[in-house]
């Protein structure tokens, strides 16, 4: 059969094609010149129209962070950044260098699309077409605004969350993840362009599963997003980050700040399918995707469930969290990770268990492939007050082939002796055995890998939302190809 | 035309040489028992016959259904109707049996130009010849082989099987580690499945099975080759003189 190690990827080709495109090089009048210093951050803020209490707050985040070192204990490699170096504000890529229909479009990126199922309409859009497409997308985030709206729940940009609702933004922005708090929060706190801004308020429970989809397509959203969502007591919210296809982006880092608060029986649901570009399959380009996502459980029986679904991005260093602080809440992470190529990924979470009776879930599946290094690292803190604490940890790792590396790294700091710890791990080889068999069977070897590695998911899989599952069910089996020669 | 014809099979692993010159002629309809002591090359034949590459072919070739089989990836071979029941069967953790099985059986319905089935339609095939195994329709929803008994897991290839329709069935040691009760089932699975369209080689160590199978061609394999052929009768007499007079004929 021929080697599939010997073509790209389609996702590779995908990125690459858009690279071609050069939207990079066009940049048009609303742009900020390179590099990072105070000036720039007045004009990011005065571009945007911030009230003073942003441009204070950001102003001290980069006094902070000029203080800072960048981390290096994560398990991962890269040569240094020049963050003078680095656009800190590009403006949306003009229509005109869109191109203006489908025809125009790579067909290889069609056929990704197709694969990945997504409709034409939603094609258009992640092509980047010009015309009605991206209007469209805009009106449909509207009319679904409106609706939510009746119910009290504000969803909008941060942007526009920061003209509309200051002292929502005042009250809780950086209460959960403080610009003090790493290297990479206090760039983003810094630098931030845009992101998500959610609010639900007493009781409700929201009706849509929220999604940054279409907005963000819309608007080419810069790689230091910032994304608050509070849930007030008693309110229900899912929400959807992130793109199934690839997201276009013409910069290498990508360092994101997410914050969620549940008041008292308060659920925050967040999940993440993440398909930034991986770099070539030399290790050559790609994403550094270093996020810090964090959420407080401020109020009794409130609950954060975090599920992602890491399958782009050369390095992703990233550990969504859960405050436990309320009485009796709850803290889950779900989580699927794969490298493949040469990809890296250092990710996990903390559960930080303060209130009595708090508990926490972690699932985790590395699956390193290629070149690929996966590790796990979670820390499960339990503090002297968290009376009757309970913790559940599983992380198991895949490796196909032998040229990948799985590591786990669990950290357990237990400060209270009525607390109930369990850890399970797990290291697993997909074996050319299992492959033969689905093979004998009549299965690709494709198909093979795909289901075997759907079926190590399947705990994850199951807590994302029914599209979503779908969509990150088929984005494995991209991701995966060629992994198997 | 012979469903599968094998002429001068040579196969080696990591450049030891395990089939040294194998012929053998199979029509559609038969049943035939390679048997032979450990060793002597029954479950590579197996394997080189459904493709695992782990095994070398070194010299000779196979025809199937008029096919060069040796060009066809495993997949490829599966579809064209090939089956294998494996000596071990493989666990695969998070996926139905009926997922699988369905997958398995659109891969193949795909390739002859037949529609799809849909899973209600599959579970009503599946429903009809898990009866043929006496086995429990719940079985259809436990993963793969996963902490399935050593019977349960020879069962669910006979299944497969059913399910399947091979054209050629190759069971590889499928009587071993079942107890008797088992191995009256797997052998009655096994029998409902013989057909005139339908070739069914039985590999075996023991000549147990074929008191239930009851095969038209017997061979013994030893040292690569195969050293003798016959009809049933041959098995019963193997298991009066066991294989070490064979091996020194061999030797000799």
């Amino acid at each position: 059969m021929p080697n599939p190690t010997q073509q790209p990827t389609p996702i590779e080709e995908l990125v690459s094609q858009d690279y071609k495109w050069g939207f990079v090089t066009e940049v048009e009048a609303d742009v900020v010149p390179k590099g990072l210093n105070e000036d720039i951050i007045r004009m990011i803020s005065a571009k945007k129209h911030e009230p003073e209490f942003m441009l204070e707050w950001r102003l001290k985040a980069y006094r902070h962070w000029l203080t800072m070192e960048e981390p290096r204990w994560a398990n991962v490699t890269y040569p240094p950044i020049d963050y003078q170096d680095i656009y800190y504000y590009a403006a949306p890529k003009s229509l005109a260098s869109r191109p203006k229909s489908l025809d125009e479009v790579d067909p290889e990126i069609l056929r990704t699309y197709e694969k990945l199922g997504i409709p034409l309409r939603e094609q258009e859009i992640l092509a980047g077409v010009a015309v009605d497409a991206v209007f469209d997308s805009v009106s449909v985030a509207t009319t679904m605004k409106e609706k939510l709206a009746e119910l009290g729940i504000i969803f909008c940009s941060f942007s526009e969350a920061v003209q509309e609702h200051p002292e929502l933004v005042e009250k809780y922005l950086g209460t959960v993840v403080p610009y003090t708090d790493n290297f990479f929060a206090a760039l983003n706190s810094a630098v931030f362009s845009d992101g998500s801004f959610c609010y639900v308020p007493k009781g409700v429970r929201c009706p849509v599963e929220l999604s940054t989809y279409f907005r963000i397509n819309a608007k080419d959203t810069g790689q230091f997003e910032r994304t608050l969502i509070i849930a007030d007591e008693g309110a229900w919210v899912s929400y959807l980050e992130g793109c199934t296809a690839p997201m276009r982006d013409s910069n290498q880092l990508h360092a994101a700040v997410v914050e969620l608060i549940a008041h008292d029986n308060a659920t925050i649901k967040y999940s993440t399918v993440q398909n930034w570009y991986p770099g070539d399959k030399e290790g050559k380009g790609g994403i550094y995707n270093f996020v810090t996502k964090r959420g407080k459980c401020l109020g009794v029986n409130s609950k954060i469930s975090w599920t992602q679904v890491e399958t782009g991005s050369a390095i992703t260093w990233k550990y969504p969290s859960c405050l436990l602080i309320g009485d009796g809440s709850v803290g889950e992470f779900y989580s699927v990770a794969i490298t493949n190529h040469y990809q890296q990924a250092d990710t996990g979470t903390k559960m930080i268990h303060i209130g009595k009776n708090t508990r926490s879930t972690i699932v985790s599946k590395g699956i390193s492939a290629g070149y690929g290094q996966n590790t796990y690292r979670g820390m499960v803190k339990i503090m002297k007050s968290a009376e009757g604490a309970r913790n559940y940890s599983q992380c198991d790792s895949m490796l196909i082939g032998d040229k990948c590396g799985a590591h786990t790294v669990p950290y357990l700091e237990v400060r209270n002796s009525t607390a109930q710890i369990e850890h399970e791990a797990s290291t697993s080889k997909i074996g050319e055995d299992q492959i033969f068999y689905c093979r004998q069977r009549g299965l690709s070897s494709e198909d093979a890998v795909s289901m075997i590695v759907h079926g190590f998911c399947k705990e994850v899989f199951r807590e994302l939302p029914m599209e979503f599952a779908v969509e990150a069910q088929k984005l494995l089996g991209i991701s995966l190809e060629g992994s198997v020669g | 035309m012979a469903l599968l014809e094998i002429r001068n099979l040579h196969a080696s692993v990591a450049g030891r040489e395990i089939l040294r010159g194998i012929d053998l002629v199979m029509e559609a309809g038969e049943v035939h028992a390679i048997m032979g002591p450990n060793g002597s090359g029954k479950s590579t034949l197996a394997q080189v016959l459904a493709g695992r590459d782990t095994y070398e072919v070194t010299e000779g070739e196979v025809l199937y259904d008029g096919k060069n089989l040796l060009e066809l990836d495993p997949e490829e071979r599966a579809r064209e109707g090939v089956f294998m029941a494996f000596q071990y069967p493989v666990e695969i953790p998070g996926i139905s049996n009926s997922y699988f099985l369905r997958a398995a059986l659109n891969a193949v319905r795909k390739h002859r130009g037949l529609e799809e089935l849909d899973p209600m339609d599959f579970l009503e095939l599946a429903r009809e010849k898990l009866k043929l195994l006496d086995m429990d329709p719940a079985f259809l929803n436990r993963a793969v082989n996963v902490g399935f008994s050593g019977g349960e897991k020879k069962r669910n290839e006979i299944f497969q099987m059913a399910v399947l329709e091979p054209r050629l069935a190759i069971l590889d040691e499928t009587d071993s580690g079942l107890d008797i009760d088992a191995l009256k089932i797997v052998a009655s699975g096994v029998n409902a499945m013989r057909s005139p369209e339908r070739a069914i080689l039985v590999v075996t160590h023991y000549q147990r099975l074929l008191n239930y199978i009851v095969p038209d061609r017997v061979h013994v394999l030893a040292g690569g080759r195969i050293v003798r052929s016959g009809d049933a009768a041959l098995a019963q007499e193997l298991e009066q003189s066991g294989y070490a007079s064979l091996e020194a004929e061999v030797a000799a």
